[in-house]
């Protein structure tokens, strides 16, 4: 038998606030373990959450760009459940009323036509703190850290529109680049500010119902959200194939043999008793605030890459390339506002700059070249006062040395020789010193004329002008 | 509405409370009467009006993202039964 495989995934989004989502504790990551604590994020009796108002701009923001409804009036709920990373014995979220709802995104997947992914709803909420486990000072206990217990989460929840691993990547890189372009999450996957919860079934082909799901946990990389997704999908068919069948159930992804397992301990009662919080007053948003905050949205990638191309003739792949990021889309438009050549500037940001970066280890925002630099040495090419060639040789200078392009030319000497008598006198030294080829030229052998281009350009060291040393070789081999 | 015994063990346990088979059977009961109670307010014709989620008449209170001191490891962790270094310390729940 054919299956089908159907998955959704729910992502976790950490937001890029100060402060926690329900008191004035900062968020800052990699602090003294609870030094960042309060009695709301410890949980103590008779402390008060009040909701952190940046929370519900970036949840409306991310709703915005993923063409959701924002929700006129929505409210808090707790969610019940024991565990020691939650100090309070419930966690604070949106279970009715969640503030965005039914939106989607379209995405892409080579080779395949565009399709549109649903989104269920997004929804706020508090994350829990971190346990540590093996540390001998613990008597074989566990620790806890809850200097992360209340940091402001927003859970993106998909439809089960998607069939294939591929597809559930693409949709996540698709809300990955969202969020950190909206610079609401700095969408580091390692350290979970952005992590995945994939939920996943098959069913036979055909079949219009939906087998049963297990939700698969700790999946912090794009390369694993396809490694777990298709090593549950063949256990999943493996199981049927056998007679067996799949049991709802959580499981962990394991990053070293790929390979998913059951978590029993969560199978207890997924019973969580969802009730209003009584402690957060209702949410009322405006039309005018969804108004405000439509306003001042950035241009979002689709839309950037859109204009790329009709205002600025770069083709498809050379527009979706140079729009990865808000930063490197910024720094490829400062770099055509001084420049005014942008498929030039695309094809040195795509090429030398990207090297470059990857090399170094370097993010676009500490590029140490920076746009009216690269623009300057653009001009150089432009102008003829040096090859592309040279060009590469003074942009690794630039790099290392931070000197302006004119000023390295200048002290090494760099500019491009277009003298047209000092150019003849090169190939007539090389032409006396290989009278051999010369003679095989003229036989008709004309695979030698790449031979003379590259002794000329040696003899000069780079700086000839290519094209004038073409055009007078030919005139001079032709005799 | 009957709510019998085995409700309560399954309510008592998802709340980590442990009940004598006396203090079952009483709350079987009081539990029974009280959800009885909310059976009858049932019956009342709701049609139309929006569901109460809080009884306080109050909407949008927020605060602004502006950090303010913490309360400090040592007063944090001054009332954990066990701790370690900066950690508080509970059995092990590794998965």
């Amino acid at each position: 038998m054919k299956y089908q495989p159907v998955i959704g995934l729910e992502v976790h989004v950490q937001l890029l606030t100060d402060t926690k989502i329900f008191c004035g504790c900062s968020t800052t990551f990699g602090s003294e373990p609870n030094s960042q604590t309060c009695p709301v994020c410890l949980g103590l009796p008779g402390a008060l959450p009040v909701l952190n108002k940046k929370v519900v701009e970036f949840a409306i923001r991310a709703g915005l760009s993923t063409n959701c409804s924002i929700t006129p009036r929505s409210i808090f709920a707790r969610k019940n459940y024991f565990y020691p990373d939650l100090p309070k014995g419930y966690q604070i979220s949106q279970f009715e009323d969640p503030i965005c709802q039914l939106g989607w995104l379209d995405i892409t997947v080579e080779g395949q036509e565009t399709k549109r992914i649903g989104i269920t709803r997004i929804h706020m909420e508090e994350d829990a703190g971190k346990l540590v486990h093996g540390d001998s000072d613990m008597n074989d206990g566990s620790g806890v850290d809850l200097n992360r217990a209340c940091t402001p989460l927003l859970e993106v929840v998909s439809e089960p529109d998607l069939r294939t691993s591929d597809e559930a990547v693409s949709y996540l890189k698709q809300l990955h680049q969202i969020v950190t372009w909206l610079g609401i999450c700095d969408g580091n996957m390692e350290e979970g500010s952005f992590r995945c919860d994939a939920n996943v079934s098959v069913m036979p082909v055909g079949s219009s119902t939906f087998g049963t799901r297990a939700e698969i946990k700790n999946i912090n990389s794009f390369k694993f959200v396809k490694q777990a997704i298709e090593y549950e999908i063949e256990r999943q068919i493996d199981l049927i194939e056998d007679g067996g069948t799949v049991v709802q159930e959580t499981r962990l992804f394991d990053p070293n043999s790929c390979t998913t397992r059951s978590m029993r301990s969560k199978e207890e009662a997924h019973d969580y008793r969802y009730f209003p919080d009584p402690d957060l007053v209702p949410l009322v948003i405006s039309d005018q605030w969804i108004e405000r905050a439509r306003r001042e949205l950035p241009e979002l990638p689709e839309q950037r890459q859109h204009r790329f191309m009709t205002d600025l003739g770069l083709p498809a792949y050379d527009a979706e390339v140079l729009t990865a990021s808000r930063a490197l889309a910024d720094y490829f438009e400062a770099c055509v506002a001084a420049h005014d050549n942008a498929k030039a500037v695309g094809n040195w940001i795509m090429g030398e700059i990207t090297r470059s970066l990857n090399d170094s280890g370097t993010s676009i925002e500490a590029c140490p070249v920076t746009p009216a630099r690269l623009a300057e040495l653009l001009k150089l090419i432009d102008n003829g006062t040096i090859s592309g060639k040279i060009a590469k040789t003074v942009f690794d200078e630039m790099w290392k040395s931070g000197k302006t392009p004119q000023t390295i030319v200048e002290e090494q000497g760099l500019v491009q020789v277009s003298d047209i008598g000092a150019i003849e006198s090169i190939i007539d030294e090389i032409m006396a010193a290989n009278a051999g080829q010369v003679e095989e030229y003229r036989g008709g052998k004309e695979k030698v004329f790449g031979f003379f281009v590259g002794q000329v350009m040696k003899a000069s060291k780079g700086k000839a002008n290519p094209s004038v040393v073409n055009e007078l070789l030919l005139t001079k081999l032709q005799g | 509405m009957k709510i019998t015994v085995a409700d309560v063990e399954h309510v008592a346990r998802l709340a980590r409370l442990e009940l004598t088979p006396g203090e079952k059977e009483l709350f079987a009961g009081q539990m029974g009467a009280i959800l009885g109670y909310v059976e009858k307010l049932k019956e009342l014709d709701t049609e139309g009006i929006v569901p109460t989620s809080h009884a306080v008449p109050m909407e949008n209170s927020f605060r602004e993202d502006i950090a303010r001191p913490s309360i400090g490891l040592e007063k944090a962790l001054a009332n954990a039964p066990s701790r370690a270094g900066s950690f508080f310390v509970v059995p092990n729940v590794i998965e």
